[in-house]
């Protein structure tokens, strides 16, 4: 095992502790947007979308590429607009 | 440039912790998702300078409609459409790691150059089957809230039997791949076995387990981002990954507890097998059913104190929140205390209840998760049930032979009086019946959600 891919299992694990602490304090009236707006952060695989897809050849993985592209954006796009939405009506007297 | 690029990153995923961090509490939320959304924008921006990114045509065409499909689903949903949202939305994360997984596959394989690191060719391997399964099983869970798949517990026999079989495939493959990545054939195996798995993993579960289901799916997508993480050797994408993994795994846990069962039996299909087994004994409930009409049930309301509304999912399918917002507000016209219980599975989807009523202008700090209101119903003049069912079944806590026993409850028959709305006297998912119905302080006020309570308010109004 290189000392990468131990470096990345590190930062794995840390981040898991992170979520774990974090969304343990989210109420549970906001859990649906918790939802969407968590999905839309794991639209972040665009990124590895976005290197398929500009590469300088046009081969299979510029087309799986592209695929993964309009994937990731309706995720990212949908799932923050629609958080925000309802994150409006939340609202106390 | 590689340095800076990284910095970005960085800078990236704090926000997108500090945009978590921020959903702790309704005042600050909305900015703590536009904290996450400009982490977001950063990362994509930052990796578009990239020096690997170097033609833009395809990139655009793609942002572009999948932009216009995001808005479009965003913009258009209804709230009481909310967990399909999620439910697709989660099934195209996942399906975007499974595609840039074999895409990184296709980049190595074309180019005689490269090799494949070991640690890169098995991330590869779980990228694809956790976004595979995340893909068609979010497909599935969408399609049986929308009503395109039945919503019922799906069972046949050798069910886990062909879905061992099927996982050992991909493990087997898997290791194949890692041992020879020049077999691309294998690899395209395990996406289809991975995309038939997420199929059959979600068919078997009934709708009201959705809950559970699509928090599981959002923990996959997540996961499924972290993989990918690793197959890039990205730490971002790991981290972001790993929080969504773990938001997941939260809810999952949540809502699991909330129902007094374990995730395997939710996964499996539960209940159904439980039902039949308790059958004979506890379903004979005897007694009589009391029931009122609109008018009577004014008067009992226009008599309370303090009331406690409590939502079900027959609340959403009936697209009574706008109702149920009217009754609260002639009530507390009148002087009367009103709140809501809430119980965490109620609804489709975690949270499900609480967006609906906010929708309908009901203020948040008058929405009650079962642990804060349950000691409260004692001394509650009137609780009104709303399409809810197992939620509110005594037998919960008192009867062993019960399917539910020990779910935790909302104790609703510690009230002086309980108007349970419903349109018939049908069984609740679970499949048996209320002993609620039947208790001498429960009046049935039969009709649609919708319409009952309008005309509920309609006979207030007129006291």
């Amino acid at each position: 095992m290189d000392g990468n891919l131990l470096m990345l299992i590190y930062v794995f694990v840390l981040a898991i502790f992170v979520g774990f602490e974090l969304i343990t304090k989210v109420p549970p009236t906001l859990h649906t947007p918790l939802m969407s707006g968590s999905n839309a952060i794991s639209g972040i695989t665009i990124v590895g979308a976005l290197l398929s897809a500009g590469m300088e050849e046009f081969t299979i993985s510029t087309i799986l590429g592209v695929i993964a592209i309009i994937f990731a954006t309706i995720n990212v796009v949908g799932g923050f607009l629609v958080t925000d939405r309802m994150l409006k009506m939340f609202k106390k007297k | 440039m590689e340095i800076i690029l990284n910095i970005v990153y960085l800078i990236s995923s704090i926000f997108f912790i500090f945009g978590i961090k921020k959903l702790s509490s309704p005042k600050t939320a909305r900015q703590g998702n536009l904290y996450a959304a400009i982490g977001m924008l950063l990362a994509i921006i930052a990796t578009l300078l990239d020096k690997q990114v170097i033609t833009y045509e395809y990139i655009i065409l793609g942002l572009i409609i999948g932009a216009t499909i995001g808005t479009l689903m965003a913009v258009k949903v209804q709230m009481t459409g909310m967990p399909q949202m999620v439910g697709l939305l989660n099934g195209f994360g996942g399906g975007a790691s499974a595609l840039v997984a074999t895409s990184e596959f296709y980049k190595v394989f074309n180019n005689p150059a490269l090799s494949f690191e070991l640690s890169v060719i098995i991330s590869i391997v779980l990228s694809v089957l956790i976004g595979g399964v995340t893909f068609t099983g979010s497909l599935i869970a969408f399609g049986k809230l929308q009503g395109l798949v039945t919503g019922k517990v799906v069972k046949y026999t050798g069910q886990n039997a062909i879905n061992v079989l099927l996982l050992l495939a991909v493990v087997v493959g898997g290791v194949l791949v890692v041992l020879d990545p020049s077999k691309q054939m294998i690899l395209l195996g395990i996406l289809s076995i991975s995309l038939i798995l997420g199929v059959l993993l979600v068919l078997p579960i009934g709708g009201a387990d959705m809950p559970v289901a699509i928090s599981l799916l959002n923990s996959y997508s997540g996961l499924a981002a972290s993989m990918t993480g690793f197959v890039l050797q990205n730490n971002m994408l790991i981290i972001a990954g790993a929080l969504v993994g773990a938001s997941g795994i939260i809810l999952t846990l949540i809502m699991t507890k909330a129902m007094n069962r374990s995730l395997m039996n939710v996964l499996l299909g539960g209940w159904d097998s439980a039902g039949s087994v308790s059958g004979a004994g506890s379903s004979e409930i005897k007694g009589d059913v009391k029931s009122v009409d609109a008018e009577e049930a004014a008067m009992i309301f226009d008599a309370a104190q303090s009331v406690i509304i409590v939502p079900g999912y027959g609340m959403a399918v009936a697209q009574a929140q706008h109702a149920v917002r009217d009754l609260m507000n002639i009530l507390e016209s009148k002087g009367i205390n009103v709140r809501f219980a809430i119980h965490h599975v109620a609804g489709r989807m975690p949270g499900h209840m609480n967006v609906l009523l906010a929708e309908a202008q009901v203020e948040y700090d008058k929405l009650y998760a079962l642990e804060d209101i349950n000691d409260d119903f004692s001394n509650t003049d009137v609780v009104l049930v709303v399409g809810a069912n197992d939620v509110v079944n005594p037998a919960a806590r008192s009867d062993k032979n019960s399917p539910i026993y020990g779910m935790p409850i909302l104790n609703v028959d510690y009230a002086k009086t309980v108007i349970v709305n419903k349109r018939s006297l049908n069984v609740g998912y679970a499949g048996i019946s209320n002993e609620l119905f039947f208790k001498p302080n429960t009046l049935m006020y039969f009709g649609d959600a919708k319409e009952a309570i309008s005309k509920l308010v309609n006979e207030i109004k007129e006291l």
